[in-house]
């Protein structure tokens, strides 16, 4: 089979301005995979089923992975120029001194292909894409109508990770029940102290869960900045 | 092997399922069969809207035994979730430890013994049997045949169950395999008590097939009912038997010969009506090549440990990366696919459900057929809701 860099190279022949990246996977597996831009992801996922060589008719596992914002902390040596009084005169001295910068990453949402080819008997090729952010902009184009068995699992990520996938026939959720709100697969996700709380006049009952809650994102936002 | 991209005729919405427009005038009757239904299998739900009998439209509803499996796999380490995969699939719990197994060893590329990996077809065929006759039971069960083809198929799985708890110290719940081997050796007694369970075992699948295979309710309800093309099958990722018996040959097994199932004669069974018929005959041969593995595998096992001596049980931190492992299970491609950021749990732990995949073209199978053959069609499936809501 073709390695990832040939691949990327005949999508970038066949679809212009594709966009394609390769993310190496430093595992000893070696599945390295490709990162599509969801601007022409449909257009390169159809090409990748219909070329004759790589033939990838069989979409075997469609996942979502969540990456939270993420604050890194490096150790960066800073030179620069401040006034010193040497020999009792004032001057300009240039002094190199190791300063502490803490920047954050921000958060994606990622969605994961594993490809086959029923016909070839090769594979995997791993595709993924990822979205602009975790809140707003958590958008993809959705791949079920180039492979169907995205049908289910895409609503799965829908349901568990929050991605919307546009262009999916019937998105919605898949194992959560449908007044739910939040999304348990995302790592900062906070469970509630009763799936079936209803207020009542047990005014102390009330105000533990309230604190509590308050507690348990406390350390999850905590958690969070201090991440791996 | 290029029908698939032949017949693709590329028009938006060839894999969509049909929409089949009511006759008459009659209001059309929604059913929700389901969730406590006997031909369920568990929890499971279809919402059906019919018009007199035939199936108009029919969603499936999942989730009423989601537990979250995937988010408890990231909260504990990589062994820890071992247990756990017993009870995705509780019919199979073998097959699910190995599939587990494989993609951490995939992540690390840890070694697994010769004897091990005998150790480890010898008890996955068996759970293909297990698996393989109880569906069978299952399907005509379902189909009204109360009882007795379920009976003669139970009746053999007692007996491999007793050597899974012979071995593991569990029927069901074996919690057997490990990273780069297996918990516990066989005794050569143990080997002993399987040469003799198999010899019983063709026996069986002739008195089964005798059973079954003629009788004229059988194929009257069978033949020609739940057609699956192949190329949406490939399309929609079915994998296992139910892939096979649309005639498409594909048997993880042969194609990526994991393990050493390079080393074993065995043939794949292919469907050529591909109706429920064909998906229940090719379970019926699938078990006759199972035993024929058994039997080999049996002959060559060799002496040895069971286990990798570099093999790293406490304290076991994978490289950063990712993995994705897949073994053919009894109920079709099982995967887990794994990422490692370096620490004890595993940063994502996903499962390949086949039971749930599979599904995606139950309502393409049942448009426009009777309601009482829903039931049949989704029997020949083979599912298991713990599975498919993990």
């Amino acid at each position: 089979m073709k390695t990832v860099e040939e691949i990327k190279a005949a999508i970038e022949a066949a679809v212009p301005g594709a966009g394609v990246e390769v993310v190496p996977n430093p595992s000893v597996s070696g599945q390295h995979s490709l990162r599509l831009a969801a601007s022409h992801a449909v257009e390169v996922a159809t090409f990748l089923r219909d070329d004759a060589e790589l033939a990838l008719d069989f979409l075997s596992n469609a996942t979502g992975v969540d990456w939270p914002d993420k604050e890194v902390s490096e150790k960066v040596k800073v030179t620069r120029t401040v006034s010193k009084i040497v020999d009792g005169t004032e001057q300009q001295v240039e002094e190199t001194v190791e300063e502490t910068r803490k920047h954050v990453v921000p958060g994606c949402l990622e969605a994961v292909y594993h490809l086959f080819s029923v016909a070839k008997k090769h594979g995997p090729v791993v595709i993924r894409m990822k979205t602009a952010n975790r809140t707003d902009q958590v958008h993809l184009p959705s791949l079920t109508p180039v492979w169907r068995s995205a049908e289910f699992q895409e609503r799965e990520i829908f349901d568990l990770f929050g991605i919307v996938f546009t262009g999916h026939p019937d998105l919605r959720r898949l194992l959560m029940w449908e007044e739910f709100k939040d999304h348990p697969m995302r790592r900062d996700y906070v469970e509630p102290d009763d799936f079936e709380y209803e207020p009542t006049a047990h005014d102390e009952v009330l105000k533990r869960a309230q604190e509590r809650r308050a507690k348990l994102s406390a350390v999850v936002s905590g958690q969070e900045g201090a991440g791996a | 092997m290029s029908t698939f991209v032949e017949e693709k005729d590329k028009l938006p919405g060839w894999n969509r399922p049909p929409v089949i427009e009511p006759d008459g005038d009659g209001e059309l009757l929604e059913v929700a069969m389901g969730p406590h239904h006997p031909s369920t299998h568990g929890v499971f739900r279809m919402d059906v809207a019919l018009d007199g009998e035939r199936v108009i439209r029919l969603k499936p509803v999942f989730g009423y035994l989601h537990r979250n499996h995937e988010k408890l796999g990231e909260g504990m380490s990589y062994l820890g979730s071992m247990p756990f995969t017993d009870r995705l699939d509780y019919m199979c719990p073998l097959t699910n430890n190995w599939a587990y197994a494989l993609a951490v060893e995939k992540l690390t590329g840890q070694e697994v013994p010769e004897r091990a990996e005998y150790l480890r077809v010898i008890l996955g065929e068996l759970t293909r049997v297990v698996n393989h006759a109880s569906a069978i039971g299952f399907l005509i069960q379902e189909m009204g045949a109360s009882g007795t083809p379920l009976m003669y198929a139970f009746k053999q799985r007692e007996k491999i169950l007793d050597l899974f708890e012979a071995l593991t110290g569990a029927r069901m719940m074996v919690n057997y395999m490990r990273f780069g081997g297996c918990r516990v050796d066989a005794t050569p007694a143990w080997l002993g008590a399987v040469r003799k369970v198999l010899d019983d075992l063709p026996q069986f699948a002739d008195e089964f097939e005798n059973l079954l295979r003629g009788n004229e309710i059988l194929m009257a309800r069978t033949q020609g009912v739940g057609i699956l093309r192949p190329e949406l099958a490939v399309n929609a990722g079915v994998t296992g038997p139910m892939l096979r018996a649309s005639g498409v040959n594909y048997d993880i097994r042969k194609v990526d010969g994991y393990g050493i199932y390079n080393r074993f004669k065995f043939r794949v069974p292919l469907g050529e009506h591909w109706d429920v018929y064909d998906r229940f005959m090719i379970r019926l041969l699938e078990m006759r090549e199972s035993f024929g593995i058994i039997d080999q595998a049996l002959k060559d096992i060799p002496g040895g440990p069971i286990m990798d001596p570099k093999a790293k049980l406490r304290g076991f931190r994978p490289k950063p990366g990712e993995a994705y492992g897949r073994i053919e299970g009894p109920k079709g491609e099982l995967g887990f696919y794994l990422i490692s950021d370096g620490g004890p749990n595993p940063y994502r732990y996903r499962i390949r459900p086949p039971s749930l995949i599979n599904l995606t073209v139950l309502e393409d199978m049942c448009l426009g057929s009777n309601v009482a053959d829903v039931v049949l069609i989704f029997g020949s499936v083979d599912i298991v809701l713990g599975e498919v809501d993990r």
